[in-house]
């Protein structure tokens, strides 16, 4: 008879329930050694993982040693408490959100975008607001119920927002796609305080996405929302929409995950 | 009629209706351009007479020269002519009349004029001193490489990009033990748009890091010393775009690289730098770079990230067609013109695989004398990193079964964070891996008459033509401004740096243009 999962007590599932197996990689500064070998294996017991394994370890450069390791991780996550806190939303699909929009709101959507910063990658913005969008789901662009304004990349937060005031926008997406030392949080950080600045922030709907942004940090960045990898325009459209009629209509909904 | 040798049977005619387009598109940029410089080229023409170093304020003096005659309104005759007019009267040499002029000592536009022909002679002598002892030291270096020799087959190209150079240098060793022969380090990702390069060894960069000429000396000194210990030649690389195109030439031959991506339309597209700026910087970035025996890699593909990998593949043929002609032009022989093409095939894509291995073939059989500069997948890499590494070792198969001159190897953390040190190595074992196991594939297959590949790849070539044909009629600039590459339309009255272009008077005086300006590979 299958083990039932105790969904108030989970572990990371590798052969078996409840094994808590765990697969990690990492670099040490230090000579490729036994010593070095040892060395890793303390630093993932002292990391909480029990029986820790190094199934391959090798000299990248002199000095430097890279490990592939597993651990048996004995710690537990509450998934229980956290089902139905609002993080699954469901998306609706581009016909959808068109009836919706149109039903709802009865006007076009106006949406500022940009890669901000010293970003150069448009591919995370184009994705979301190009006709053309990702993986044969038509970008913002081609929906009849929003009027889109891609900025491109290298833009900085002051020309973003300035637009967004001239063109009345009722929504500005920020995407960083590749980013070094946290400077995606600062170029997040600094369009939310220039926003605030203007006294805009609450006409506005802020999100913002990349591969190292999540709903999360967006939230506590002061956006509406954050949008990771896995994204398609439609669930970005389906966030928008519903919160622009729910501030309309005076009333707040879960935003998106 | 098909092309005797070609695995795709490619038209003959169809070839020669392209070069024949490219080359009509070429003329009609180098009239757009002609009777033009830029205070860029100018700074180079400094920095090729010797002027380096900086202000207090962090002003490199190959700008407070510049800009002190630009202001002035006497940049049409050239930064040569008031530098040559200096050295005459005052008898110093060009970066003591940099100081002196950034001392605000020396007027440069107040001297007392000298003859025409006695500057230009002066001039000329000084540069062609200069130009004789970078020659030298290039002699030397090419002397070393035939020594110490490389892996041998493809070049593997490697990206490094920290953001300080003394950790770029750790990359760069881990590179060059895991079999890479190119280090290229990214430039911080904002410096293609400052109208200045920055002086001095940089630690912080985003993105990667600051191209200076200092870190250039840090990473070729490293990177001699590497080769020498362990009998293997690590070349280096930068890039000659943006602002600056060929002031980096300048301080790249200087300091010894090896290659350099130099593409104007990148910045042009990506950077929103003016096309008339860009393509001028670029005509004299890639005189340095053929005089100096320096490769130069183009940017093609770019265009597949940002527009549809398989519907954007003529555009990328035809962008390597232009891209030839003009670098040939500038000076450069089609030994160090690295055209770029990339592996940007969605992965769902059924066959996607033989469209790549089509497009691959395609470039290689129309540019055999190049040394192709073919690119890793990356649009579509998603943060599954287990995924990345299987598509990468799909492309390192068509690589080494189409003979690519040089592989920038692709890393399993792609779209994730410029990659971590041990992310390199992994991509370079697979590039190991694939390259020796199958290092004869491609003497061994031919492709069906009228099968897919064949199909696809004369499919290609004759929307390229088409295209190309469209360019040539409504010229270069037109298309861009209509979004042939990429996806993306810039105009020629907009951009960054327009301001940069002077417009030059009788008499303008460039020693650079003419002493390598003469070779041309029509």
């Amino acid at each position: 008879m299958p083990r039932e999962v105790d969904l108030s007590a989970v572990r990371p599932y590798a052969d078996h329930l409840g094994d808590g197996l765990v697969q990690m990689s990492f670099t040490l500064p230090v000579p490729h050694s036994l010593a070095a070998r040892k060395a890793a294996l303390e630093l993932a017991a002292s990391m909480g993982f029990e029986e820790p394994e190094v199934v391959h370890y090798e000299e990248l450069t002199e000095g430097y040693t890279y490990f592939v390791m597993y651990g048996r991780c004995v710690r537990t996550v509450d998934f229980a408490s956290l089902q139905g806190e609002g993080f699954d939303i469901e998306y609706m699909s581009e016909d959808e959100i068109e009836r919706f929009a149109e039903r709802n709101l009865g006007r076009r959507i106006i949406v500022v975008g940009a890669s901000t910063g010293s970003d150069t990658h448009s591919v995370g913005i184009d994705a979301m607001l190009n006709l053309k969008g990702y993986h044969g789901h038509h970008g913002l662009e081609g929906y009849h119920s929003f009027e889109t304004h891609n900025l491109g990349s290298q833009v900085p937060n002051s020309v973003l927002l300035s637009k967004a005031i001239e063109v009345n926008a009722d929504a500005i997406l920020v995407s960083q796609t590749v980013t070094q030392q946290n400077l995606h949080v600062h170029n997040l950080t600094e369009l939310v305080e220039m926003v605030e600045a203007e006294g805009r922030r609450h006409q506005l709907i802020l999100a913002c996405g990349g591969p190292r942004v999540s709903n999360e940090l967006a939230k506590e960045l002061g956006y509406d929302a954050g949008f990771s990898k896995g994204t398609y325009p439609h669930h970005l459209a389906t966030f928008i929409v519903r919160e622009l009629v729910a501030r309309e209509s005076g009333d707040r909904v879960p935003a998106a995950g | 009629m098909s092309t005797p040798g070609s695995k795709l049977g490619l038209d003959t005619g169809v070839i020669a209706a392209c070069r024949q387009a490219a080359r009509r598109i070429a003329d009609d940029v180098a009239e757009h351009i002609s009777g033009r410089t830029t205070v860029s080229v100018e700074r180079s023409v400094t920095r090729l007479l010797g002027v380096d170093g900086a202000d207090q304020l962090e002003v490199p003096l190959p700008n407070v020269l510049v800009d002190h005659v630009h202001e002035r309104g006497g940049l049409d005759r050239g930064i040569a002519h008031w530098l040559g007019n200096a050295m005459l009267a005052e008898g110093r040499s060009p970066q003591q009349i940099a100081e002196a002029v950034s001392a605000g000592e020396l007027d440069l536009m107040a001297l007392e004029q000298a003859e025409e022909e006695a500057i230009r002679e002066r001039v000329l002598a000084e540069t062609r001193t200069r130009l004789t002892e970078i020659s030298r030291k290039f002699d030397e270096r090419a002397a070393i490489r035939e020594r110490l020799g490389d892996s041998g087959g493809t070049l593997r190209y490697v990206l490094t990009a920290t953001g300080d150079v003394y950790e770029d240098v750790v990359h760069a060793k881990a590179v060059a033990q895991a079999g890479g022969d190119i280090v290229a380090v990214i430039r911080s990702t904002a410096q293609s748009l400052l109208d200045y390069v920055p002086y001095g060894p940089t630690t912080e960069g985003y993105g990667g890091t600051f191209a200076t000429q200092a870190n250039f000396r840090i990473m070729r000194e490293a990177m001699d010393e590497w080769s020498e210990q362990h009998g293997r030649y690590i070349r280096l690389s930068s890039f000659c775009s943006g602002l600056c195109m060929s002031e980096i030439a300048a301080m790249g031959a200087w300091e010894g690289f090896d290659n350099m991506v130099n593409d104007a339309l990148y910045g042009i597209l990506y950077r929103d730098i003016n096309i008339v700026r860009g393509l001028i910087d670029q005509r004299v970035s890639r005189m340095i770079n053929g005089h100096f025996g320096v490769t130069i890699n183009t940017g093609e593909d770019n265009y597949l990230r940002t527009a549809d990998g398989v519907e954007a593949a003529p555009s990328v043929t035809a962008s390597q067609f232009i891209n030839h002609q003009l670098a040939r032009d500038s000076g450069v022989p089609d030994a160090q013109i690295g055209l770029g093409d990339a592996f940007e095939i969605d992965v769902p894509v059924t066959n996607g695989f033989l469209f790549e291995l089509a497009q691959a073939q395609l470039t290689r059989e129309l540019f055999p004398d190049c040394p192709v500069k073919y690119m890793p997948p990356t649009r579509h890499m998603d943060g599954n990193l287990f995924r990345t590494h299987a598509a990468d070792t799909m492309f390192n198969l068509v690589t080494i079964a189409t003979g690519q001159g040089i592989q920038t190897i692709g890393v399993p953390t792609e779209g994730i964070f410029t990659p971590h040190l041990h992310d390199r190595v992994l991509g370079l074992q697979n590039v190991d891996y694939v390259f020796n196991s199958a290092r004869d594939l491609g003497e061994e297959i031919e492709f069906k008459q009228g099968g897919i590949i064949q199909t696809r790849a004369q499919d290609v070539l004759g929307a390229a033509q088409e295209l190309l044909e469209r360019i040539a009629e409504q010229g270069l600039f037109a298309a861009i401004e209509q979004a042939t590459f990429g996806d993306v339309s810039r105009r020629a009255d907009e951009g960054r740096g327009l301001e940069g272009i002077v417009r030059t008077a009788d008499g303008y005086l460039n020693p650079l243009v003419e002493l390598m300006g003469q070779a041309s590979y029509a």
